[in-house]
């Protein structure tokens, strides 16, 4: 291989075969769903509490459900290290609006906030699954689901992190009623909306590895922030 | 006209007449299906009457769990039993090929096979394929020599131990070997040793999950094959009720076709 000389000056090539650099990758996945449902005058936001990187567990107890107003929960799985580093700016740029502005952030407000934070770092952006739910000025659900550079979306329901493609479609069909020719599709009631959002769980922890443990489910509603915890497998 | 198109058997051996194919398919952007893999704990140890092999039951692809409940424990003969982790297809495949050629010579000499001989068959195979055939094995068996461990890497390397893990778990359960594994412990001490290390894997590592298949192989050539010892995990029970109205399907059209069916039945001769 040094055989390869540069023709003109008699210099070996200095691209010498072989590794030049290694790679560089800031980003891990630590795994984690999340499962968001709207309704009138409630919203509920679920995440499991395993954490992990490859084939083994960080913890089996770590919330990722963050409580950022008494109307308002965000749920963010992904590159744990970018979730704690959102988040912590995230609170000092709540704190600043309060400051200013003599009162604390809507849930909109919130959204929008979330939306910039993330575009502010489109080139580098933070590894994140963000699913944000809370009750609007009237007092109703709304669910807001973001990509990793900010992109958001209100929606009633929505499913994130490594089980959200599996969960995604369950929440289509038993919440938004796809598929299902019904003559009357009645609203999905705060308890109803609580045994789907577990039951989903339940059924991610059979087939996705990244999720397990158990769940923890925050419903929010007028009155304040009730939170559940339910048991899922531990393999 | 299909008798004539089998009737030159293929070559013996791998055949690899895809394999520029598939390259230039995933040059050209297109993403090759994942195998199978039991991201596995599998284990094996020698006590006072025989060997003990475990193995866990989840196989995966990817992050996905494909199968809950796989048997990893294979049989090779009567007196020898394997655990494989690894690609599924090459573990199946590698210990179902050499329990053939142990079942020949086990006919041609006329008596058991030694461990040793399946280790060697085992080994020289995948030396052969040089890692290629993705298959950690944990060998266990009784002969005249007495009970015997081996553990064989993917690329033919061979030891042999009287207490052994092999695949994403092996760590886990190894743990448990070196914290509580003595020589010459009695069967109910070795199965629940066995089983703990097992569980280290099934509950620590990602890989593996689900129940615990043990296989117990003793000096006076009784098998315990013990499938599902221990459901070490049960199904979440779901709080509501999934099933579907009548009519949840759109019917978006209906064909009617009249068809005349004549058939005479020739009752069978029975004298």
């Amino acid at each position: 291989m040094f055989q390869q000389m540069n023709i003109q000056q008699n210099f070996p090539e200095y691209n010498i075969p072989g590794k030049q650099h290694h790679d560089f990758s800031p980003y891990e996945s630590n795994g984690g769903s999340i499962v968001a449902i709207a309704g009138k005058g409630y919203a509920i936001i679920a995440a499991d509490t395993r954490l992990s990187s490859g084939y083994s567990i960080h913890t089996r107890k770590q919330k990722k459900t963050f409580k950022l107003t008494d109307t308002t929960v965000l749920g963010s799985t992904g590159c744990w290290c970018d979730t704690l580093s959102l988040t912590s700016l995230l609170a000092y740029r709540m704190q600043s609006y309060v400051h200013t502005h003599q009162k604390t952030m809507s849930t909109n407000a919130i959204a929008q906030l979330i939306s910039v934070m993330m575009y502010n770092k489109r080139f580098f952006p933070y590894y994140v699954s963000n699913v944000l739910a809370g009750l609007d000025e009237e007092g109703n659900g709304v669910v807001y689901s973001y990509d990793p550079i900010g992109h958001c979306e209100k929606t009633t329901y929505r499913a994130g992190g490594t089980a959200g493609a599996l969960l995604q479609p369950v929440l289509d069909n038993q919440i938004g009623y796809k598929n299902q020719n019904l003559a009357e599709k009645p609203e999905i009631t705060k308890e109803k909306a609580i045994s789907i959002a577990t039951d989903t769980f339940i059924s991610a922890s059979e087939r996705d590895i990244y999720t397990g443990d158990s769940v923890v489910i925050c419903i929010i509603t007028k009155d304040g922030i009730e939170e559940k915890t339910v048991q899922l497998r531990k393999d | 006209m299909q008798a004539e198109l089998a009737r030159e058997l293929p070559p013996a051996g791998f055949n690899f007449e895809n394999c520029k194919r598939n390259e230039a398919l995933i040059n050209g952007g297109f993403l090759a299906p994942k195998t199978v893999k039991t991201g596995t704990t599998i284990a094996g140890i020698i006590f006072k009457d025989g060997v003990i092999l475990g193995a866990d039951t989840r196989a995966t692809e990817g992050p996905i769990v494909s199968d809950k409940n796989c048997s990893k424990i294979h049989y090779l003969a009567p007196n020898m039993y394997c655990c494989g982790a690894g690609t599924a297809a090459d573990t199946e495949m590698t210990t179902d090929l050499v329990s053939s050629q142990l079942a020949l010579h086990r006919l041609n000499t006329g008596r058991e096979v030694p461990v040793v001989c399946a280790t060697t068959l085992l080994k020289q195979k995948l030396f052969r394929y040089q890692g290629n055939i993705s298959a950690a094995l944990v060998l266990g068996g009784v002969d005249l020599t007495g009970p015997t461990i081996y553990s064989i890497a993917p690329h033919g390397s061979v030891d042999k131990l009287p207490y052994t893990s092999m695949g994403s778990g092996s760590l886990a359960a190894m743990s448990v070997f070196e914290s509580r594994y003595k020589p010459d412990m009695t069967e109910e001490e070795a199965k629940k040793l066995v089983r703990d290390a097992i569980a280290g894997g099934v509950f620590n590592d990602l890989g593996s999950g689900s129940n615990i298949d043990l296989c117990v192989i003793r000096k006076n050539k009784t098998v315990d094959y013990l499938r599902n010892y221990e459901i070490a995990n049960r199904k979440g029970e779901r709080t509501l009720d999934y099933s579907f109205l009548k009519g949840t399907t759109i019917v978006t059209g209906t064909k009617t076709f009249n068809l005349d069916i004549t058939e005479t039945v020739i009752p069978m001769e029975v004298a």
